[in-house]
C-alpha cells in the first residue's frame, strides 16, 4: 500500500497552491532562510566543496559495491544480535513490521521521521493491521494531526503556520483549556512534548529510519532536532529500523565525512542537534535499549536503477537543499509534486518509483535553472537526470502532441537556414507593424501561455541577419 | 605575418531571439567584440538546438548541433550575447555525440572556443573597460546558464563598472531564476508568473529605474511582466549599454513619441 498519487494533476495542484494565501505565506519565509543559512554555513568551512567532492566518492563507491556492503552489513547486525529483513517492495516490507509488532503484541508504535516509510506508506498498513503508529517528529506529529503528507523532507509541515497549528492541537487536545495561551511556537512546543512524553512511554514498537547504515560496525545512525528519535528507539522493547539500501556506507569515518555536509546543506547547522548511533539490542551491561533490534532493508526499485543512468540519484542523502533553493518548489510547495518526495530530488526521483506516465509533469515543470545541482552535497546532476527523463518520454511518445507537433514544424525550419531566415524576416516584420506604437502584445492569439500572464515584447522590426547582411555585405 | 596583423575571427552566434527580436542587441555585441581587437563574421544560422534539447528531441539538438559546428567552422572563436545558448554550446554540445567519437572530438572542439559575450570580452581578450556612458542607477540579473554553467557573474559587472555616469545597484536574489526556462514559461505559464512575480519585485525593490542581463530570454520575460504591473523600468539587453548602443527602445517599450 501507498499513497495515493496526484502527481498527474501536478497543473491543477500548482494552481490550487498558487491560490492558497495560507501556503504562499508559509512558502514565503523558507525562500531566503534556507538558502542563506546554508550558503553561511558552507562559507565558513574552507574545505565544503572539498567535503561535497568526498562525499560523491563515498556513496559512488558504495554504489559500486552495494553487495559487499550490504551483506556485511547485516552480518555485524546478526552479530550484534539484530535481524535484517531483505524486502523487495513496499508491501513485503510493511507485512513485516506488521508481523513484528504483532508478535510482540504491539498497541501502539512510536515512529521517528523517516521518509521511507511514507514511500511504503507504513503508517496506513499499521492502522490497517489495528497498531497505532504515533508520529514523534514535531512536524511529522502536526501534519498526522491534519491527515496530511509531508511536504518537505526535512520539514513536513513547513506549510504551515503556526495559528493553523494551534487550530490542530486545540481540536485533537481535548485535555486543553480555552484559556491556555497557545499563540507562540514555544508554547505549541511544549504542548505538543508533554502530549508525545506519554505516547514515547506507552509505545511498544519504536520505528525509526536511517540516515545512514554503517557496514563496519552494523550500526544505524539517525539525526535530529528535538531528541525524539531517540526516546522512539531506546524507550519500547523493540526498535525497527526501516531504511532503503542505498543508505549504507563502509566505515564510521565515511559517516563523519557525510555528516559534515548533511547538516550544513540541510539547515545551515555545523550539525544537527542530535546524532545518534544504535547497534543491536541492549547488551547486558546496558542501562537501557530496546530487546530486540530489526532492520528492515527495502529496496523498493533502487536495484534497477543501479547501472542505469539513473544511478547518479542514489547517491541522495535526502537534505533537501535542491528544494529549498528550488524557484518552482517555493512558488508550489511541496504537495503539488502530488507523491512523497518533492523538488528536484522528486522529480528525478518519483517517476523511477511510480513511473514517468503518471509523474512526467515532475521533471518537465523545471526551468532547468541549476540552482538545485549548484547545492547538492553529493553532486547529483539533477537538471541532466531531468532532462534524461524528458527523452524517454520523448522517445515513448509520451511528450503531448501539441508540444510534440510544435517542435517538429519548429526543427523543419530550423534545419533549413535559408528558409528559416527568409520566413523569420517576414514573420517578425509583421509582428513589429502590429504592435506599432505600443511596443509589446498584451494579447497575441496562440500565444496565450504566455500572454496570460505577462505582455509579450514586440519585435524591432527585420532579422538581425537581414541588416547585418545589408550593412556588413556577406558573411565574409 | 605577425600576430598583431592578424585579428581573430568571430563567429557571432546572435542566438535565435535576438535574430528575431532584437537585432540591435548583435549590433551591440558585434560592436564590443570589434572593440576587442577582433574581427566579427555572422555565418548564416538558425537555432542552437536548445529547445530541443530540452523537451527531450535529442535527434534534432544533434543535427542542430551539427549545423551550427559545421557553419562556425572557419571561425577561431565562436561568441554569444547569451548564457544561455553559449552554456547549450560549451557545455552541451559534446555529450550530444557520446558514442560518436569523431564528432564527439569536433563538438569538444568547437566548445572549447564557443563564449558567452562578457566573459569572451573580459576572460578571453582581457578588456578591462569600455568606452560608453549611461547616467544613472541600474541593476543586473544573473541568468541561470551563464551564471552556473559558464561562471558568468563578474565578468558583466566589471565591465559595468567602468561605464561613465552608471552605478549597478545589486537587487536582491540576483542570482535567482526569473521564471523563464525557454518552453516552461508557456507549458507552466502560471508557475512562470508566479516565479517572475517575485524577481519583478526584487528589481523594484532595488529602486533601479534600468534593468540588465545578458539573456534575450529572461529579459523578454521579465520586461513583460514589468509592463503587465505597469512599472516603469528600462529593460534592456546589457550589451546595449556597454556599448553604448540605447538608441532602440527598451524591451517591450514603444519607440520615443508614439503611445505607451
Amino acid at each position: 500500500m501507498s499513497h495515493h498519487a496526484t502527481s498527474p494533476q501536478f497543473r491543477d495542484n500548482a494552481h490550487k497552491a498558487l491560490g492558497d494565501a495560507q501556503l504562499q505565506r508559509a512558502l514565503g519565509n523558507m525562500r531566503t532562510g534556507f538558502p542563506e543559512r546554508r550558503a553561511a554555513a558552507a562559507a565558513r568551512l574552507p574545505e565544503f566543496e572539498a567535503l561535497r567532492d568526498s562525499a560523491r566518492d563515498i556513496k559512488n563507491h558504495v554504489l559500486a559495491h552495494l553487495d559487499l556492503y550490504l551483506e556485511t552489513y547485516a552480518a555485524k547486525v546478526e552479530a550484534a544480535g539484530g535481524h535484517v529483513h531483505f524486502c523487495r517492495d513496499a508491501a513485503q516490507a510493511n507485512q513485516t513490521i506488521v508481523d513484528i509488532c504483532k508478535s510482540l503484541g504491539a498497541k501502539t508504535v512510536t515512529k521517528g521521521k523517516s521518509m521511507i516509510s511514507e514511500e511504503m506508506g507504513l503508517n496506513d498498513a499499521l492502522d490497517a493491521a489495528g497498531v497505532k503508529p504515533i508520529e514523534t517528529d514535531l512536524g511529522e506529529y502536526i501534519i498526522q494531526l491534519r491527515g496530511e503528507t509531508p511536504s518537505h523532507i526535512i520539514a513536513p509541515a513547513i506549510h504551515l503556520n503556526k495559528d493553523q497549528v494551534e487550530g490542530d492541537f486545540r481540536r485533537v487536545h481535548q485535555h486543553l483549556p480555552k484559556e491556555r495561551d497557545l499563540s507562540q511556537p514555544v508554547q505549541l512546543l511544549t504542548e505538543a512534548r508533554g502530549v508525545l512524553r506519554e505516547k514515547f512511554l506507552a509505545a511498544d514498537v519504536g520505528v525509526t529510519g536511517a540516515n545512514f547504515l554503517v557496514a563496519e560496525t552494523g550500526s544505524s545512525i539517525i539525526v535530529t532536532n528535538e531528541g525524539n528519535g531517540d526516546l522512539t528507539q531506546t524507550l519500547p522493547k523493540a526498535h525497527i529500523v526501516v531504511a532503503s539500501i542505498e543508505k549504507i556506507v563502509p566505515t564510521l569515518e565515511d559517516a563523519s565525512q557525510l555528516l559534515r555536509v548533511l547538516a550544513r546543506s540541510a539547515t545551515g547547522q555545523e550539525m544537527s542537534v542530535y546524532t545518534t548511533i544504535s547497534t543491536g539490542p541492549r547488551r547486558p551491561e546496558d542501562p537501557d535499549g530496546p530487546e530486540h533490534y530489526h532492520v528492515i532493508l527495502l529496496d523498493n526499485g533502487r536495484s534497477s536503477m543501479l547501472g542505469t543512468e539513473f544511478e547518479d540519484m542514489l547517491r541522495c542523502i535526502r537534505c533537501g537543499a535542491c528544494m529549498n533553493h528550488c524557484p518552482v518548489y517555493h512558488a508550489v510547495g511541496g504537495h503539488a509534486y502530488g507523491w512523497v518526495y518533492p523538488g528536484p530530488m522528486g522529480a528525478v526521483l518519483t517517476p523511477t518509483l511510480i513511473g514517468v506516465d503518471k509523474a512526467g509533469h515532475l521533471p518537465n515543470a523545471s526551468t532547468f535553472c541549476g540552482r538545485c545541482e549548484s547545492v547538492c552535497p553529493v553532486r547529483i546532476p539533477l537538471p541532466k537526470m531531468m532532462r534524461r527523463w524528458r527523452e524517454l518520454e520523448f522517445e515513448r511518445k509520451l511528450t503531448p502532441g501539441v508540444q510534440r507537433t510544435g517542435l517538429d514544424l519548429w526543427a523543419f525550419m530550423a534545419k533549413r537556414p535559408r528558409l528559416y531566415s527568409f520566413a523569420m524576416n517576414l514573420g517578425v516584420k509583421a509582428m513589429a507593424l502590429a504592435a506599432r506604437g505600443k511596443g509589446r502584445f498584451g494579447k497575441l492569439p496562440l500565444a496565450g501561455g504566455w500572454t496570460d500572464y505577462r505582455d509579450l515584447p514586440a519585435p524591432e522590426g527585420g532579422a538581425f541577419q537581414q541588416q547585418w547582411k545589408a550593412k556588413r555585405g556577406g558573411p565574409r | 605575418m605577425s600576430s598583431a596583423e592578424k585579428k581573430p575571427i568571430v563567429g557571432l552566434f546572435a542566438t535565435c531571439l535576438v535574430d528575431m527580436m532584437r537585432p540591435s542587441v548583435g549590433f551591440a555585441a558585434a560592436k564590443l567584440i570589434e572593440d576587442s581587437g577582433c574581427e566579427v563574421v555572422v555565418p548564416a544560422q538558425t537555432c542552437c538546438g536548445q529547445p530541443a534539447f530540452n523537451s527531450g528531441d535529442r535527434r534534432t539538438a544533434r543535427d542542430l548541433a551539427l549545423q551550427v559546428i559545421d557553419a562556425f567552422s572557419g571561425c577561431d572563436y565562436v561568441v554569444a550575447p547569451s548564457g544561455s545558448c553559449g552554456g547549450m554550446m560549451a557545455k552541451h554540445y559534446p555529450e550530444l555525440f557520446a558514442g560518436e567519437p569523431m564528432l564527439a572530438r569536433r563538438a569538444q572542439a568547437f566548445a572549447d572556443k564557443t563564449h558567452e559575450l562578457t566573459s569572451f570580452l573580459v576572460d578571453v581578450r582581457g578588456m578591462e573597460r569600455v568606452s560608453a556612458r549611461h547616467t544613472g542607477q541600474a541593476t543586473y540579473h544573473d541568468s541561470c546558464s551563464g551564471l552556473r554553467e559558464l561562471g558568468v557573474q563578474s565578468q558583466p559587472r566589471k565591465l559595468l563598472a567602468s561605464v561613465q555616469g552608471l552605478e549597478l545597484v545589486e537587487m536582491k536574489e540576483a542570482d535567482v531564476c526569473c521564471g523563464f526556462g525557454g518552453a516552461f514559461s508557456v507549458k507552466y505559464g502560471e508557475i512562470s508568473d508566479a516565479i517572475v512575480g517575485k524577481k519583478a519585485g526584487n528589481i523594484v525593490a532595488s529602486g533601479a529605474p534600468m534593468l540588465l542581463a545578458g539573456d534575450l530570454g529572461c529579459l523578454m520575460n521579465m520586461a513583460g511582466k514589468l509592463s503587465r504591473e505597469g512599472r516603469k523600468v528600462e529593460v534592456r539587453h546589457v550589451a546595449e549599454v556597454l556599448a553604448g548602443m540605447t538608441s532602440e527602445p527598451p524591451i517591450g517599450a514603444p519607440a520615443k513619441g508614439e503611445n505607451r
